[in-house]
């Protein structure tokens, strides 16, 4: 049993996806159960994974039997273990949280969205733990196309439009990714990721293959949102039923950074992707751009959502400029940076989620004495903000902190400005927020809600995952240190 | 000619597929109406699916199957006499994926029409601006 783990984490929720559908016409209340059972099965599987890993070190695992280079194979290592424990866990946190609000906002929908929802996870589980590069490309559509679909089904007028900007966007790089890949058959004829990587170094100097990453890159990079590819990001997630926004906006981008690391590490080497292309700095200034850039776009916002939205094109810069500054520190850092913005940026959806569900609106000036009515949703975004911020113990801090160290030791100082300029960024951001709703009058500004006296909570359903994910905040700060020596370093070893 | 006859009549099939990738991005920037643009974006994908096809095509070759290789067993066993038919394979799961995505994309289309009565995109962002 424990050795086919690997098939079974994808295989689980894409068993519960078609159950769900199927049951949707016969009993509709088991949708939920039976989704709550799909990923908390695989949640389980990918604990074991981890602990599998950390044991026995990296393995793969043969699909049918096959051989590589000749079938598909799963690879597993330290590092695509805590990302796969960090996809179940955002994604069964999620579900749980927002369970009551998509029984209501889809209420003859239901059997489609969980479907979509777990499909959505079977994709991105699948990106994590392919070890085959086409087999990635089909699953990276996997991903994409319930995303489009999930996006769509929002409320409000502009979701379709949205969708369909993305749509054209996530196309666009999914088949600059294929084409990558064709390059790379074509010189190498393989498409496993470990064969590919062996028969690499003696066609680094050819232009094909630089072709190829590039190519694998920049498709990669339209479907993170990386700055300046990131306009079809914000509108898309503004957009989305606030249940899909919260499943979406943490997983899909940090994901794709995932697979840009994957691709530099267990791809090509390190040796091609710094030293043999100069490309390196130019990414990292771009990197330092969009730090910037995404900060101040997102003060510039009222609605809270499309501010939240201009953070995550910021935090992909700190992710892609750590990975590309070439030392060992900055990769650490932006590898802890994908599991801890994940999960701040849960935290905050999650809560914001629930401020809508109550308000309608997000504006900030809505939020005015919103701390006296929904004390325990507030405190969430609060923690969450912090930890964007970067206040210790939260684990926001410590990534922050790898990226400096590795900045410092790549001799990259602009890179450092750009982290020390948008965290002083998000201070302004989050404190306005929370001035308005700590100080502000609620009889006065309130314009969204009606005032009433006394605490208006959401259910517990949703508070209790939100205090999860607020106290997992604290505790991954606390044991970064712990993650990031026994874990990413070891992940790491053979490649710096 | 020398630079003619290496890099373009050689390599027709890669000019080829960037010229229809081209005609299909071109259609996705420039084009207002919204069916348009889902019409380019299919062009895109198929040229890349083209090119795959095209990098598995042989002279001459035969399937790599042993009973259809003719009178001769060992000329399908050569590597140089059949063609690679993994390319094409992975060409059919391609095809899935961007009909599908086409199919989702035209959804979108019907709901946006429903939404705003209208497919050109002008018209579209100027209802957004008024609402």
């Amino acid at each position: 049993m424990s050795e086919n783990y690997p098939a079974l984490l994808v295989i689980v929720p894409l068993l519960s996806a078609f159950a769900i559908y199927a049951c949707s016409w016969l009993h509709k209340k088991s949708c939920l159960p039976l989704a709550i059972t799909g990923l908390s099965i695989s949640f389980l599987i990918s604990i074991g994974l981890l602990i599998k890993v950390l044991h026995r070190g990296p393995f793969s695992y043969h699909l049918g039997g096959w051989t590589p280079p000749w079938g598909i194979a799963y690879e597993l290592d330290q590092i695509n273990a805590l990302v796969l424990l960090a996809v179940t866990t955002v994604a069964l946190v999620n579900l749980i949280a927002t369970g009551k609000e998509i029984e209501r906002l889809f209420a003859d929908r239901k059997g489609a969205f969980y479907a979509l929802y777990l499909l959505f996870v079977v994709g991105l589980l699948g990106i994590v733990v392919t070890g085959d590069l086409f087999n990635l490309y089909v699953l990276l559509e996997i991903a994409s196309i319930t995303g489009y679909s999930l996006i769509a089904m929002g409320e409000s007028a502009r979701a379709p439009i949205s969708s369909l900007n993305y749509v054209f966007m996530g196309t666009i790089g999914a088949c600059f990714y294929l084409l990558g890949v064709g390059y790379m058959y074509i010189m190498t004829g393989s498409l496993n990721m470990a064969d590919v990587r062996g028969l690499l170094p003696p066609l680094y100097h050819s232009s094909a293959i630089l072709a190829a990453f590039i190519f694998c890159l920049v498709g990669v990079m339209i479907k993170m949102g990386f700055f300046p590819l990131h306009f079809w990001l914000p509108n898309a997630y503004t957009y989305a039923p606030s249940p899909a926004a919260s499943l979406i906006a943490p997983l899909m981008t940090k994901v794709m950074a995932y697979v840009m690391i994957r691709l530099m590490v267990s791809v090509f080497s390190p040796s091609f992707v710094f030293s043999s292309i100069s490309a390196s700095r130019g990414i990292v200034w771009l990197a330092c751009l969009a730090i910037i850039i995404g900060a101040v776009m997102a003060l510039s916002q009222r609605d809270i959502r499309r501010m939240l939205t201009y953070i995550i094109v910021s935090e992909i810069g700190y992710i892609v400029g750590g990975a590309w500054l070439g030392n060992a520190t900055a990769m650490s850092g932006a590898i802890l940076h994908i599991l801890n913005d994940a999960l701040m940026t849960l935290c905050v959806f999650l809560a914001v989620g629930a401020v809508s569900r109550k308000l309608g609106r997000l504006y900030i000036e809505d939020l005015a004495g919103l701390f006296k009515k929904m004390p325990f949703t507030m405190a969430g975004f609060v923690a969450g903000g912090i930890s964007i911020i970067g206040v210790p113990p939260t684990c926001g801090f410590f990534s922050k902190w790898y990226l400096i160290l590795g900045a410092i030791e790549a001799n990259n100082y602009g890179f450092v400005a750009a982290l020390i300029i948008s965290s002083l960024i998000n201070v302004a951001l989050f404190f306005r927020i929370i001035e308005t709703a700590f100080m502000g009058n609620p009889h006065t500004a309130a314009i969204g809600h009606e005032w009433t006296s006394g605490i208006q909570e959401v259910s517990l359903t949703t508070l209790v995952p939100l205090l999860v994910v607020t106290t997992g905040l604290v505790i991954l700060g606390i044991f970064s240190g712990v993650v990031v020596t026994q874990v990413i370093r070891p992940g790491l070893t053979g490649v710096f | 000619m020398e630079f003619f006859l290496t890099h373009l009549v050689a390599k027709y099939n890669f000019w080829l597929y960037i010229i229809l990738m081209m005609i299909g991005l071109y259609a996705m920037i420039a084009k207002n109406n919204l069916i348009k643009k889902l019409v380019g974006m299919n062009i895109f994908q198929t040229a890349i699916i083209l090119f795959y096809v095209s990098i598995g095509s042989k002279k001459g070759a035969t399937i790599p199957i042993i009973e259809h290789s003719g009178k001769t067993v060992g000329h399908a066993l050569d590597p140089a006499h059949y063609v690679n038919p993994l390319p094409h394979v992975l060409m059919l799961t391609a095809i899935v994926v961007s009909v599908s995505t086409f199919g989702v994309a035209l959804a979108l289309a019907v709901k946006i029409y429903q939404r705003y009565k209208t497919l050109e995109e002008d018209e579209i962002l100027t209802r957004i601006r008024e609402s």
